[in-house]
């Protein structure tokens, strides 16, 4: 159930982008600051550009309920495709989205909304952040792949979850040990990622520069 | 791998000191098998459960299980299981949804040969057009195959389940089947704190004479049965040889209940008991459950919890106990027809009293608001 002390995050995102892995870092992060934390995903066919889905709560306190997050405070979109194409378990991409909630989109330029869905987003006092995100990811991380990095970055920047200091240590436990089993597709995804960077803290390095980098490139939208 | 140390089960289940960690359901089982000393798992990929069975390939890889490998069908590994249990060793597996019914005939056939297999089920939709999504539709197929049918409604539960199911169906006045049923993606997918005992301990080994039937001899009851064209006639000796071997997969059911008592602390947990209405429920619905719970109670409406843990062996007389002082159960679930709400029915004295809804299906998220839109009409 929705109340004041909890934050609930829909990501929503195209295969490939890291939605599954960013909510994975954000959750970890999470609770090694202490915080109660229920993390999961949605997809179907596990293949590029598909949908893909993942949901995060977190709480000071006990947490039950899973599956969808059906009425966020906040949504992270990570590709424009999400909304104009329509690549999403919800439609349109804001529904559910509490009064006062936060919505942050990846994409460059503000995207042409249509007048009724912003007539809808400003009734609801809803505030939308743009983010260079993959831009970011490329100039300060030196690959697209951390877009989603970025993201997590531009969110920090719109509201202080956790702390940078959690991030690091959550993307260094993702991809630094061999703990984490993926599934054969974000296997070797991950396999491109680390063969971008020399080794691991470089990786680290270079993710948490792309944090601070998206941090401050967010930009509000005046209704 | 670590040296392990074997331990009594209820040192590694009451007694050893855990540690939280931030896992998903699929690693949980992962942790499960890793100290359930098991000697063998057989897989076969079907989502939701290729994650767990893939990680039970890595721990046995690090040299905690004897023998692992992949099936040809989940047919041909509910098969090979049986195989593998009738040879006397301590067996694992899992399935989903379609996989569950690509084996079916196996389910049956395990109970009635007495066989201890633990088997995950991570429940998935059975359907056309085709759905990887969570739905406990597979559940209502095996309540009547004999096998034992735990419930469980997280990633904790999962670990401990799968550890205490293997005690449970190894005892000897049981020895009969145990499934572990878990809501795929809303648990197997999902990332939640688990407490775990340290994995340097596990259970004692199976012990095969512990078996009520002996081991492969084929002079004997269930084998016998297969090969012995006396029993295989149609006559009154072969008719009264299988009703009372039938009889006898349904008294060991009944014998369960109290190992369910001593290793799952209950057939189930109630939250307020005495309350006029009570949302009872098995599985994610629970989770979806007590948050509409404790709402409820924070507008100050008198709504308890019931946690149904064991679905076979059924909490007959818990529930119709239950039943007597409230005024309406409501029974939330994740399926189309609504099969825990009818065997609810079937053992309370006033059916009017159940309220079978809300009911979502399909691969839905039960919002917790339905339930508590149901809780608020119950108390008005």
């Amino acid at each position: 159930m929705t109340n004041k002390s909890r934050t609930f995050i829909r990501m929503s995102g195209l295969g490939g982008q890291g939605v599954v892995t960013a909510a994975h870092i954000l959750g970890v992060a999470a609770v090694k600051d202490g915080l109660k934390c229920v993390v999961n995903p949605f997809f179907g066919a596990e293949k590029r550009l598909a949908p893909a889905e993942s949901y995060v709560r977190i709480a000071a306190d006990e947490i039950w309920e899973r599956g969808e997050v059906l009425f966020p405070n906040i949504i992270m979109i990570f590709h424009p495709h999400v909304i104009t194409l329509g690549k999403c378990y919800t439609m349109p991409f804001f529904a559910g989205l509490q009064r006062g909630g936060k919505i942050i989109i990846n994409s460059d330029r503000p995207l042409d909304l249509r007048e009724e869905e912003l007539a809808q987003l400003k009734e609801l006092g809803a505030e939308v952040y743009y983010v260079p995100a993959t831009q970011t990811a490329v100039e300060a991380g030196g690959t697209a792949l951390s877009s989603n990095i970025a993201m997590l970055g531009a969110l920090l920047a719109v509201e202080a979850l956790v702390s940078p200091e959690a991030i690091r240590d959550a993307i260094a436990e993702r991809f630094g040990g061999g703990k984490f089993v993926a599934s054969g597709t974000t296997a070797a995804l991950d396999d491109v990622l680390k063969s971008k960077f020399d080794r691991l803290a470089q990786l680290i390095e270079k993710n948490m520069a792309v944090v601070a980098a998206a941090q401050g490139r967010v930009s509000k939208h005046h209704y | 791998m670590t040296t392990q140390q074997v331990v009594a089960p209820e040192h590694l289940f009451f007694e050893a000191e855990r540690e939280r960690q931030f896992m998903t359901g699929s690693e949980a089982v992962r942790e499960a098998i890793k100290r359930a000393n098991v000697d063998m798992a057989i897989s076969y990929p079907i989502t939701p459960q290729s994650e767990s069975m893939h990680l039970v390939g890595d721990i046995y890889a690090q040299g905690y299980l004897k023998e692992y490998f992949r099936g040809e069908s989940e047919f041909a590994v509910m098969a090979a299981v049986a195989g593998a249990a009738m040879g006397g060793v301590r067996v694992f597996t899992a399935t989903a949804g379609p996989g569950t019914l690509r084996a079916f005939e196996m389910f049956p056939t395990w109970a009635g040969a007495r066989l201890p297999v633990v088997c995950a089920f991570m429940t998935r939709g059975v359907n056309s057009p085709l759905t990887i999504q969570p739905d406990t539709i597979e559940m209502a197929f095996l309540l009547d195959t004999g096998i034992l049918m735990f419930h469980a409604e997280n990633a904790q539960d999962l670990y401990d389940m799968i550890l205490k199911a293997f005690v449970i169906a190894e005892q000897t006045d049981v020895h009969i089947p145990v499934g572990v049923f878990v809501d795929g993606f809303f648990v197997t997918h999902t990332r939640e704190e688990v407490a775990t005992a340290p994995a340097d301990l596990k259970l004692p080994p199976y012990n095969p004479y512990s078996a009520p039937v002996p081991v492969m001899d084929m002079e004997s009851v269930p084998v016998r049965q297969m090969r012995d064209p006396f029993v295989m006639k149609s006559n009154f000796i072969s008719y009264a040889a299988h009703a009372s071997w039938q009889q006898e997969i349904l008294a060991a059911q009944e014998r369960a209940r109290k190992h369910v008592r001593r290793y799952l602390g209950g057939l189930l947990e109630a939250e307020h008991p005495e309350a006029a209405v009570l949302v009872v429920a098995a599985g994610t619905a629970v989770s979806q459950g007590r948050e509409a719970v404790a709402a409820a109670r924070r507008e100050g409406l008198e709504v308890g919890l019931i946690k149904l843990k064991s679905l076979r062996p059924f909490p007959r007389e818990e529930i119709r106990t239950l039943a007597r002082q409230a005024r309406a159960l409501i029974v939330p679930e994740f399926n189309r027809v609504g099969w825990l709400a009818r065997e609810i029915k079937s053992v309370v004295e006033d059916t009017t009293k159940v309220i079978d809804a809300p009911r979502v299906f399909g691969g839905m998220t039960m919002p917790p608001d339905l339930i508590l839109a149901q809780i608020r009409r119950c108390c008005a």
